[in-house]
């Protein structure tokens, strides 16, 4: 029994259909610690991205380090070192929050390159014409830069969002009750691995398409050459 | 318990000789399958499309560590059913899934160089009378390999981060033994600091050498005129 419901090793297909309320609730879970995630990716990749972009090289140049530092480390080790080291230094977090927390990290190295590509790509005349209609910067910024950047950096944003879903297996070894763990659980007990694992490898299939399926609408329903503000 | 942090540099070195054959041989081993499963997709065969769109599908739209739990834990019992000893060892195991995940992440790659690649190469080939094979193996992939190269660097880091999960099944990798040291010492610190900064290390010399062999392959980009 697990999270309330029974299996039923009656038959393949009866046990199959037993334990999906189990993965489904795993799943959840799933999507939880991946939203979480890439939220906090998205915040903190903004954070390095306009710490990169600085004109000053001495907080330029740390923030260059630090994320390729996290690009360049296993997720797995982040997430160790995270669940072992924290605690010493009297921060004591939930797995599931300390995981959050290492996807969180490990992604916006990737985001920060994200925005800061998606910047870039506004081209020069804009930035010129701006200065030219004597915008002051923020409403340069708010108005003109932001909004040709959009579509460039949300289906990119999308796509890795996609990825963080994928990693988040990696948090069962710190006991997260995420969709991996809970097909393990069953295996352990049951001592049939094959259903279970294959089940989360087919909703995980089904998951991947439909959120790649959703980039893709949002890619093709955002205008290319930006958002119109009026 | 008091340990120097010098006493914790032999198991992890030894550990570290792991990480990097398994990084080298699951590289090379998915940019095999990464070379077969982008041509086969832009293969007319229907068949064989079929086949690299199933495998480039599923490795990437399933976990690496589902991939990695299901040839080590369920594997065998899919086996056992129809009769076959599908047992693998851990090193095979984690081998097998690096490559076909990375795999299916470079076969978009090669895809996608292979289409870069000016229609009027393929008919410059078609005109001198080279058959199809020729085509691909003489003019098509020199000039994509080029196009492929930053890319597979990527991968190739991407790659050596994901060894660290088969210290899940048990392969003695250099997060292994980490693990093994921390639950001995209790040092937690230390030891997972020295091992962000080794897998960092690693990974600046994959960088570096796949920047190399992107340089060495530069001259085969075609000239631009």
């Amino acid at each position: 029994m697990l999270f309330g419901f029974e299996w039923d090793l009656s038959s393949p297909l009866a046990f199959a259909v037993s334990i999906l309320p189990m993965l489904l609730t795993g799943m959840w879970v799933t999507i939880q610690a991946a939203v979480l995630g890439f939220a906090l990716a998205l915040v903190l990749g903004l954070v390095w991205a306009v710490l990169k972009a600085a004109p000053l090289r001495i907080i330029a140049w740390p923030a260059a380090v630090v994320t390729e530092f996290l690009r360049d480390t296993p997720l797995l080790v982040q997430l160790f070192f995270l669940y072992y080291v924290l605690p010493e230094y009297g921060i004591v977090l939930p797995a599931f929050m300390t995981g959050a927390l290492a996807l969180g990290l490990q992604y916006s190295a990737y985001t920060a390159e994200v925005y800061r590509a998606g910047l870039q790509a506004v081209p020069r005349g804009q930035h010129e014409a701006a200065l030219a209609l004597n915008l002051t910067p923020a409403r340069k910024f708010t108005h003109i830069v932001v909004p040709q950047a959009i579509p460039r950096i949300v289906p990119a944003m999308g796509n890795y969002l996609v990825s963080i879903m994928k990693d988040v297996p990696v948090l069962s070894v710190v006991t997260v009750l995420e969709m991996l763990n809970v097909a393990r659980i069953i295996g352990d007990r049951t001592f049939d691995y094959l259903i279970p694992l294959s089940m989360v490898g087919a909703i995980y299939l089904v998951m991947t398409l439909i959120a790649s399926a959703g980039v893709r609408a949002l890619d093709t329903y955002l205008p290319k050459e930006g958002i119109p503000l009026k | 318990m008091d340990v120097h942090w010098t006493e914790y540099l032999p198991p992890l070195l030894e550990g570290a000789w792991v990480t990097i054959r398994l990084t080298v041989f699951s590289t090379l081993l998915g940019a095999i399958l990464a070379f077969a499963a982008g041509v086969g997709r832009l293969s007319r065969n229907a068949a064989l499309r079929a086949v690299s769109v199933a495998y480039i599908e599923v490795f990437r739209g399933t976990s690496l560590l589902v991939q990695l739990f299901w040839l080590y834990f369920a594997l065998p019992l899919a086996g056992q059913a129809v009769g076959l000893d599908l047992r693998i060892p851990p090193v095979i195991a984690g081998i097998l899934a690096l490559s076909l995940n990375i795999g299916a992440y470079g076969a978009e790659v090669v895809r996608g160089a292979i289409q870069s690649v000016h229609t009027g190469q393929h008919e410059a080939a078609l005109a001198l009378n080279f058959t199809p094979r020729q085509t691909l193996a003489r003019v098509t992939i020199p000039q994509a390999i080029p196009e492929m190269m930053p890319s597979f660097g990527n991968l190739a880091v991407q790659n050596l981060k994901d060894t660290a999960l088969v210290s899940l099944i048990s392969l003695g990798d250099m997060t292994f033994r980490a693990e093994q040291i921390r639950n001995f010492t209790q040092d937690s610190v230390t030891v997972y600091s020295m091992l962000l900064a080794m897998y960092f290390g690693m990974a600046l010399v994959l960088t570096a050498m796949m920047r190399g062999i992107e340089h060495s392959v530069g001259r085969w980009r075609p000239v631009r005129s």
